[in-house]
């Protein structure tokens, strides 16, 4: 072997891999149909599609978790069979899951040397390994204490562990598995120069992601995948944002377009002075003052952390407030318990959608119906209706558009987009008068995410008054009449769309008052 | 009459039996830990050592052979040991509630043989204490520290050699990492089942020679019920401890020791209601866990089963 067949670890390169026409089936879903994937030597390819297209599971079988019921894996040319996670290690692949695997208690050096057979046989050779580590860490730029313990290292400290993790075991390929989901943008600009080099050596990086941007700046090439099947396969270069994004979705995405608004209405929920404490019993909320009319949509922009949820919860009846009354309709409800607002037509869409939103273990027709319960839809004398409840659970799965194999399905086996829909179906189909949407889309991909917008604007046309609560500024830009600003508690200001800018309203959720201190 | 706790005889057997008393709660408390620290919580301990006294002071009682009697109850304690991990490892049950099986089907079976086979109140000549020349015979600290049985020996030696298995082997590290991030150890080609198997089977064979230490080497009885619940004192010792062994060897000596003054005080006369002395210990079970809590975070994932994810 030349020398410019070994990478800086020291192991031979992969110079290329391919998956030909791989099937997998798993009970009632075709995961992946003849789809064909492959990678050169130095290549950053990614692995582009919405959640459930197919991408995990076809890297779960190069990574050896999963085995395809057809077709076949060829490095360079020979067949090969993964039957294991030490296969592949074996092979040369490497995974960084998208939640790391790194048992924080233990060192980093610990975390590279576990389930590696020891220099010293039953004894555990920990110098060895860290001196090792160092020389991995020097060659490739990846500098980390081998004596901190996981938990007191950073995440993007812990992702370094993990590609350390990777090279230490021979790792030629490394599957990526949405590694910036967790990263600060500044992390994110370290992470990609690493991975720059580890390619430029003569390492193969599969990026799996949605994110659109990070593909267009980082990868070489892009494979994209929708409903277990091959798009199509383009160079980087001769693509752009909205080609992909279109692949991903299958069909022209529709265009932003600025709201008629002339089916706004008289002032639907007003909020007045209200203060509340957190969770800590400091204060969270500072005199907020916010009317929302029918047919309207406030967007409450603002960086994580200052204020959203306990305004939320507030509205919601979930939590006392200090100060201040809301009124609906001109009828103050401001200690109206969570199941009068339900009846009152409050409808809620929290922003932890697994902890406040659902039961996960429940069947996707009980929590379909569990907001109904005491108004007795669902019920007759104590008794469930069931008849009824499927009835109903199938129409609302049915119009909206809830991918599932049955209405019993648990609803921890559905995607996030899925899930929220079925929060949607049951929030919305009551025809509510105030809805309160926190981070309706966050973690759900591009074809949910559209079809959760043209909800929430339906509801506008049929004269609902909607309190978006986003951290994505585009989100709040697409959808909203006007938008607040929140910073530390108080509103800094509200301003209409049109004179909406994202820098303007970045300088707000910076601290950067434009309308008047609150009075209270 | 509290005076009489503080002459120097007293103070040297109080001492005394307490160092040999911790010798159940050691055995049992470290063959738990190694359990734990891999994520199994075994509750049936108690159980285990009632089966484990009983088989070994059955063989002891029949041959007269201590070894044979302890083998026995090792085997016993493996057997058991592998019960518990067969039902919430390869089963994936929960762990309290099957550690509550196992140990009301040690409670139950010991008592059963005892009655079919022994059924009368028998002593047998157990482990008698070790010459061992010049260390027995130094006044004071040889009587106190030097003139015990084997297995309070062996107790003790434990420690330092659970010490070293758990943080310098390769076995230590695939432990705390399944006790820790089952996932984690398991994507680096570390068998969860394997590990789990061989730290609750070998907290098996503990409880089998810690209830074997009851019935043949410190009471040399059996009894129904002989540990009275000191294997769960024996779980909260573990917490108490931090998982950690020498801490369990504290806490054990801290148990053993107010059992010995509780033993001594009623010996002496002291006007106590026995039954307050005999709580003692488990009145202090209470307060040191109290105590103790959340002083150390447990092994994240403790008493939880693993399954691989799809």
């Amino acid at each position: 072997m030349t020398e410019q067949e070994l990478l800086p670890s020291g192991h031979p390169k992969i110079h290329h891999l391919e998956m030909k026409n791989i099937v997998k089936r798993f009970p009632g879903v075709l995961a992946n149909d003849h789809v064909h994937f492959d990678i050169k030597a130095g290549e950053v390819h990614a692995l582009l599609g919405e959640n459930g297209a197919g991408k995990s599971t076809l890297m779960k079988q190069l990574y050896g978790l999963y085995h395809p019921d057809e077709g076949e894996i060829l490095f360079d040319g020979k067949s090969l069979r993964i039957s294991s996670p030490a296969d592949a290690i074996r092979l040369g692949i490497g995974m960084i899951h998208q939640h790391f695997m790194l048992v924080d208690t233990l060192t980093v050096a610990e975390n590279v040397a576990l389930g590696l057979p020891s220099s010293r046989g039953m004894l555990t050779d920990l110098d060895k390994v860290t001196e090792r580590i160092n020389e991995l860490a020097k060659l490739y730029g990846l500098d980390v204490r081998t004596d901190a313990l996981i938990w007191q290292l950073s995440v993007g400290q812990q992702q370094k562990v993990e590609i350390i993790k990777a090279l230490y075991r021979g790792a030629a390929l490394l599957i990526l598995d949405e590694p910036t989901a967790v990263l600060t943008p500044q992390e994110v600009d370290d992470f990609f120069v690493i991975l720059k080099q580890m390619a430029a050596e003569g390492h193969s990086l599969i990026f799996i992601s949605h994110k659109l941007h990070e593909v267009m700046a980082f990868t070489d090439r892009v494979t994209v995948l929708r409903d277990g099947k091959n798009v199509g396969s383009v160079q980087t270069k001769d693509t752009d944002k909205r080609q992909l994004a279109e692949m991903m979705v299958g069909r022209q995405l529709k265009p932003a377009k600025l709201l008629d608004q002339s089916q706004i209405g008289q002032p639907r929920l007003e909020i007045k002075g209200i203060s509340a404490l957190n969770d800590f019993d400091s204060p969270a909320l500072n005199c907020i003052d916010l009317e929302i009319r029918a047919g309207e949509i406030l967007g409450l922009a603002g960086v994580s952390g200052n204020g959203q949820p306990e305004l939320a919860q507030v509205i919601a009846g979930l939590r006392n407030e200090t100060g201040g009354t809301i009124l609906l309709d001109g009828k103050d409800i401001t200690k109206a318990t969570p199941e009068e607002l339900i009846q009152i037509g409050v409808a809620f869409i929290p922003e932890e959608r697994n902890r406040d939103g659902l039961i996960r273990e429940f069947t996707v027709s009980e929590n379909i119906i569990l907001r109904d319960l005491n108004s007795g839809f669902y019920s007759k004398k104590g008794f469930l209706d069931m008849p009824s409840i499927a009835e109903r659970s199938k129409s609302l799965v049915a119009g909206y558009k809830v991918k599932t194999p049955s209405i019993d399905t648990p609803m921890k086996s559905l995607s996030g987009g899925n899930a929220q829909k079925v929060i949607l179906a049951r929030e919305l189909s009551r025809n509510p008068k105030v809805l309160i949407a926190a981070q309706p889309t966050r973690g759900v991909d591009i074809g949910a995410t559209e079809y959760i917008h043209d909800m929430i604007i339906q509801q506008r046309s049929a004269g609902t008054a909607t309190m978006l609560i986003s951290e994505d500024l585009d989100e709040i830009l697409a959808l909203s009449d006007r938008i607040a600003v929140i910073f530390h508690g108080e509103i800094m200001g509200i301003v209409d769309r049109a004179d909406a800018t994202p820098e303007k309203l970045g300088l707000m959720m910076a601290g950067e008052r434009i309308g008047e201190e609150p009075e209270c | 009459m509290w005076a009489d706790l503080f002459t120097g005889s007293v103070l040297v057997g109080l001492l005394s039996s307490g160092i040999r008393l911790a010798t159940p709660y050691l055995y049992a408390a470290i063959g738990e830990t190694f359990g734990q620290r891999s994520g199994v919580l075994n509750l049936g301990v108690d159980g285990i050592m009632l089966m484990g006294a009983f088989s070994g002071f059955y063989v002891v009682f029949l041959t007269g052979n201590l070894w044979l009697g302890l083998l026995l109850a090792i085997i016993v304690g493996a057997i058991m040991g592998l019960a518990m991990a067969f039902i919430s490892v390869t089963l994936n049950a929960e762990q309290g509630i099957s550690g509550i099986g196992v140990y009301l089907f040690g409670l139950g079976m010991s008592d059963l043989l005892f009655q079919k086979l022994v059924n009368n109140v028998e002593t047998v000549r157990g482990f008698q204490p070790l010459h061992i020349p010049l260390l027995s015979d130094i006044p004071v600290i040889g009587e106190i520290f030097f003139q015990q049985n084997i297995l309070v020996y062996g107790a003790y030696l434990m420690v330092p050699i659970a010490w070293f298995v758990i943080n310098k082997t390769t076995f230590g590290l695939k432990m705390r990492a399944v006790g820790e991030n089952p996932e984690a150890a398991d994507t680096l080609g570390v068998s969860v089942a394997k590990v789990r198997y061989l730290t609750v089977t070998f907290g098996g064979i503990m409880s089998g020679i810690a209830g074997a230490s009851l019935s043949i080497a410190l009471l040399n009885v059996f009894q129904q019920n002989l540990t009275n619940g000191l294997g769960f004192i024996a779980i909260a010792l573990v917490y108490f401890g931090g998982w950690r062994p020498g801490w369990v060897l504290i806490g054990s000596l801290l148990f053993s020791m107010v059992n010995s003054l509780q033993v001594w005080v009623q010996v002496i006369g002291i006007e106590i209601p026995s039954d307050i002395a005999v709580m003692m210990p488990y009145l202090l079970t209470i307060v040191v866990l109290v105590i103790s809590a959340q002083r150390v975070r447990q092994p994240k994932a403790l008493s939880k089963a693993y399954e691989r994810m799809d």
